[in-house]
């Protein structure tokens, strides 16, 4: 118990709470620099800015529930063949780099001539945000919905109908008011996630949409305002701790109200209502995807090219090394990322489930909040925060390596804990009695019984924080730029930001090569063990 | 009228309903029996249209009713579990059907306290769903299918999920609240004493279609198939030879399959010189008797349920005795032959 709490309370006190602190005090105008929070809500344009954030992620998650919700529907209520399968394709797109899901929406736009300056023109706008959000965002209500709909008991519906609701009146007085915990639980959750973004934002809504985060960016790194930054980031912070709080009390109601009685449908086949549903999915979700790779092989001239794959061996000017080093670099930072992200995240989750057993709910779900919180702050926050504290011997952000996996594994931590926790909180004490009852000692019963579930938790908690590593861009923007610390979604980044056929073609070739390697990682992951634990 | 003709429904591994005919008259309680899994439930589903039938056609007074959708069919149909909206209170749970039909709040009030009244939860309107019973949700669920009148009433396994006791007085109340509103009804079950209760006629089910259907006196009496009369509790179903012999002797009845129904039997009595003395005690040993060893014995309350075994064979029977028996004891019966149903088939073995 000791060690592991020593290991999680130095390594997030060095390289979160710390960091985090840093900003804070920063922010609030701290060490005597001017500005602070007053001078942020002073200026109209960093006004605009958060209100922008705000409206955006509200845009974006209705967006997102009103396509999304039709889907759940067809998953939960309609058994058909490859039911499974719809379900894990549609969550690749959560999984991909948020860089990659950018270059996808800039490859859709060139592909479909939305990107010039006519008037169907949406790159650069908000639509290019909003529906980046909604591809990016899809699983999140398909599967937090679709699993509580699922668990809905389908004859209070058929009870409707026999009483005279049509489908509509069903849908507005039976389905609707019993799928309210889930549907809040998930609208809170991809307001989190678009209320951060980071990447998506960046690039796609171009030098004149931003949101706090990417002001956050703005006002660190290209106009070197720290104090700005960090007051923004003060702003960024509180917000997210009051949505992660609401998202939590969210979830406890969702818990509380669950059904005991778990019935499933009855087997019904809507042919047409399904083509159709099936239709949109892989239309939303399929199209960007299906461009991105068709744009990475169309040379200048329209024909079909391997060269923007093979010209990533070579470097050019705008980046200190080459596309395919910066994959290699990315893949070698993921490693160790992975590793130190499983070793402080699985000491967490013992930590939570020992505290649990020792001290009660409060206390461990006071631990739960705490260690959730990193899975909110905004990667940029940490980035920012790197900048701030990270600035001698030994690890000096300016020279030490290290702290690219090093921030990447204060961002993987949480999926770690998210992962590991539920899995070993599932091993029923009865089970580990039972082993006892046969005979099987204490630390016998434990190994038998409390291992193999722990091995599943951690190969699917690390395939996580690699996955995380692969595509992390927030934290990694604020390291500055030397040829070992480029990492792919870096490149990725500048490539895309700069005009010309051969750079884009080679973005969107790194972008295919990316998603790949990302892909397979969450592939392998998956047949490890059901990925879909606690990260939702 | 209800008519069900043809009606098939199959899904991708099993046949639920395999071309069955049914006919409900208007104001008729018809109780549908049958074991688990023999297509009751897929039955209800597709008179009310929430299932697809593959062939064949349901009518409501010669109207065809397959374009017709489960919405505008007005029919109720209670499931076993209740389904009750748990997001709204009981006013609000068995005025749905109302508001549906776009009843205004005064008429909708108004009923809603009658049907309360009439399965007696009057003053309930306010109680969440939450904190009911088992038997007063039942009644909940009850009280909402019959408060928007439906032409017909369909109740799968109303009384299924309540404890023994609390089913026989409900079963009983049930039929009551039918009569009283006169609604037809259409009634699934697989206990056949709910069944014998509850309707007018009862229709036995198997395999997709009506096996047996008639009054619960004539079904029982006389359930004509060996699987019908083992569900229905018979246990001495006996194969007869061409010559009416039995394992313990002889039956002054046609050779074939009989089932000997446990009322059927009436111990000679030894002792009592009632029945020795009867002119016809040569017929006591030849035909319609039998003497046997008590192999097991029951205590069933009012009487005993003895299991006796015929001597030379491995024939059992139960009979239902008042008078109590030693194990090993030998004692003579006397079959009544109006008591004697003869089945159509061989036994399969299955009840």
């Amino acid at each position: 118990m000791l060690l592991p709490a020593g290991l999680v309370i130095l390594f997030m006190g060095l390289f979160f709470v710390w960091p985090v602190a840093a900003v804070i005090h920063r922010g609030f105008g701290g060490s005597g620099a001017a500005g602070g929070l007053g001078e942020v809500f002073a200026s109209p344009s960093h006004r605009s800015v958060i209100w922008f954030t705000f409206w955006q992620a509200a845009a974006s998650t209705a967006l997102t529930v009103a396509v999304a919700l039709p889907a759940a529907a067809a998953v939960a209520r309609l058994r058909f063949r490859g039911r499974r399968l719809v379900r894990a394709v549609a969550t690749v797109p959560f999984t991909l780099p948020t860089v990659v899901v950018a270059a996808a929406f800039e490859g859709t736009f060139d592909r479909l001539g939305l990107a010039g300056d006519g008037a169907l023109s949406l790159r650069h706008t908000i639509w290019a945000i909003l529906l980046a959000h909604m591809f990016f965002n899809y699983a999140v209500v398909l599967r937090i919905v679709g699993a509580h709909w699922e668990s809905l008991d389908a004859r209070v519906e058929d009870q409707a109908r026999v009483l005279g609701a049509s489908r509509f009146a069903v849908f507005r007085h039976v389905v609707l008011p019993r799928l309210a915990p889930s549907l809040a639980a998930a609208s809170a959750i991809v307001f989190l996630f678009s209320f951060t973004s980071f990447g998506v934002v960046l690039i796609l809504g171009g030098p004149t949409r931003a949101t706090i985060e990417t002001e956050i960016y703005r006002q660190a790194v290209v106009r070197l305002d720290l104090s700005v930054a960090a007051s923004l980031a003060v702003i960024q912070l509180a917000a997210v701790l009051a949505l992660v709080i609401v998202s939590i009390l969210l979830e406890r109601r969702r818990a509380s109200s669950a059904p005991a009685i778990v019935a499933a449908p009855a087997p019904r086949h809507r042919g047409i209502g399904l083509m159709f549903n099936l239709g949109v999915m892989g239309l939303v979700l399929g199209l960007p995807l299906a461009l991105l790779v068709e744009r990475s092989l169309i040379a200048g001239d329209g024909s079909y090219t391997l060269r923007h794959y093979s010209a990533m061996a070579q470097r050019v000017n705008l980046l200190p090394d080459t596309a395919l080093a910066a994959l290699a670099n990315s893949l070698q930072f993921a490693v160790p990322a992975a590793a130190l992200a499983l070793l402080v995240g699985g000491a967490a989750a013992i930590v939570v489930l020992r505290s649990a057993s020792l001290t009660g709910r409060t206390v461990a779900g006071l631990t739960d909040v705490t260690l959730t919180l990193p899975l909110g702050t905004s990667a940029v926050t940490v980035g920012l925060g790197f900048l701030l504290v990270l600035n001698r011997p030994p690890i000096d952000i300016r020279t030490a390596v290290i702290v690219v996996p090093i921030a990447h594994a204060v961002v993987g931590i949480p999926f770690v804990v998210r992962t590991l926790v539920p899995m070993l909180r599932s091993v029923s004490p009865r089970v580990r009695e039972a082993a006892a009852m046969l005979g099987a000692s204490p630390w016998r019963a434990r190994r038998e019984v409390d291992l193999p579930a722990a091995a599943r938790g951690a190969a699917v908690g690390a395939g996580f924080a690699f996955a995380v590593s692969l595509g992390e861009f927030g934290a990694t923007s604020f390291i500055p730029r030397r040829p070992e610390t480029l990492t792919a979604p870096l490149a990725l980044f500048r490539l895309l930001g700069t005009p010309g056929d051969a750079l884009r073609g080679q973005a969107m070739a790194l972008a295919v090569s990316l998603m790949v390697l990302t892909a397979l990682v969450v592939f392998l992951m998956d047949l490890w063990g059901d990925a879909r634990s606690g990260v939702f | 009228m209800l008519t069900v003709t043809g009606a098939k429904v199959s899904f991708a591994d099993v046949v639920a309903l395999s071309g069955l005919d049914l006919q409900v008259a208007t104001g008729e309680i018809l109780a549908v029996l049958g074991p688990s899994g023999c297509g009751k439930s897929t039955l209800l589903r597709a008179i009310s249209g929430l299932q697809p039938l593959d062939d064949g056609e349901v009518r409501w007074n010669g109207e065809n009713l397959d374009a017709k959708p489960v919405h505008r069919r007005d029919f109720g149909l209670m499931f076993q579990e209740h389904a009750l909206f748990s997001h709204r209170d009981v006013a609000a749970n068995v005025a749905f059907g109302l508001h549906m039909k776009k009843l205004d709040a005064p008429r909708r009030d108004r009923r809603v306290e009658e049907v309360l009244d009439l399965v007696g939860l009057a003053g309930y309107q306010r109680r969440s769903i939450a904190t009911l019973s088992g038997g007063e949700a039942q009644r909940v669920a009850l009280a909402r299918s019959l408060a928007p009148e439906p032409r017909l009433l369909m109740l799968d396994e109303p009384l299924g999920s309540l404890d023994r006791p609390r089913r026989e007085q409900l079963t009983a109340e049930l039929r009551t609240v039918l009569r009283r509103v006169g609604v037809t009804a259409l009634h699934v079950t697989h206990d056949h004493d709910e069944a014998f209760a509850v309707a007018d006629r009862v229709a036995l089910m198997r395999a997709g279609q009506i096996a047996r259907i008639g009054t619960p006196a004539e079904v029982w009496r006389d359930p004509r198939q060996s699987n019908t009369a083992r569900f229905l509790g018979h246990t001495n179903l006996v194969n007869v030879g061409p010559r009416g012999e039995v394992p313990w002797g002889c039956l002054s009845v046609a050779a074939g399959r009989v089932l000997l129904r446990s009322d059927a039997f009436s111990r000679l009595n030894e002792a009592s010189p009632k029945f020795e003395a009867s002119t016809e005690s040569t017929d006591f040993t030849a035909t319609n008797s039998l003497t046997a060893t008590v192999s097991e014995v029951r205590f069933r309350g009012d009487r005993f349920e003895l299991v006796l075994s015929s001597d030379p064979g491995d024939c059992k029977l139960v009979v239902m005795d008042p008078q109590p028996a030693q194990v090993g004891e030998k004692l003579s019966y006397r079959l009544d032959p109006d008591r004697i149903a003869i089945l159509d088939d061989q036994d399969d073995g299955v009840a």
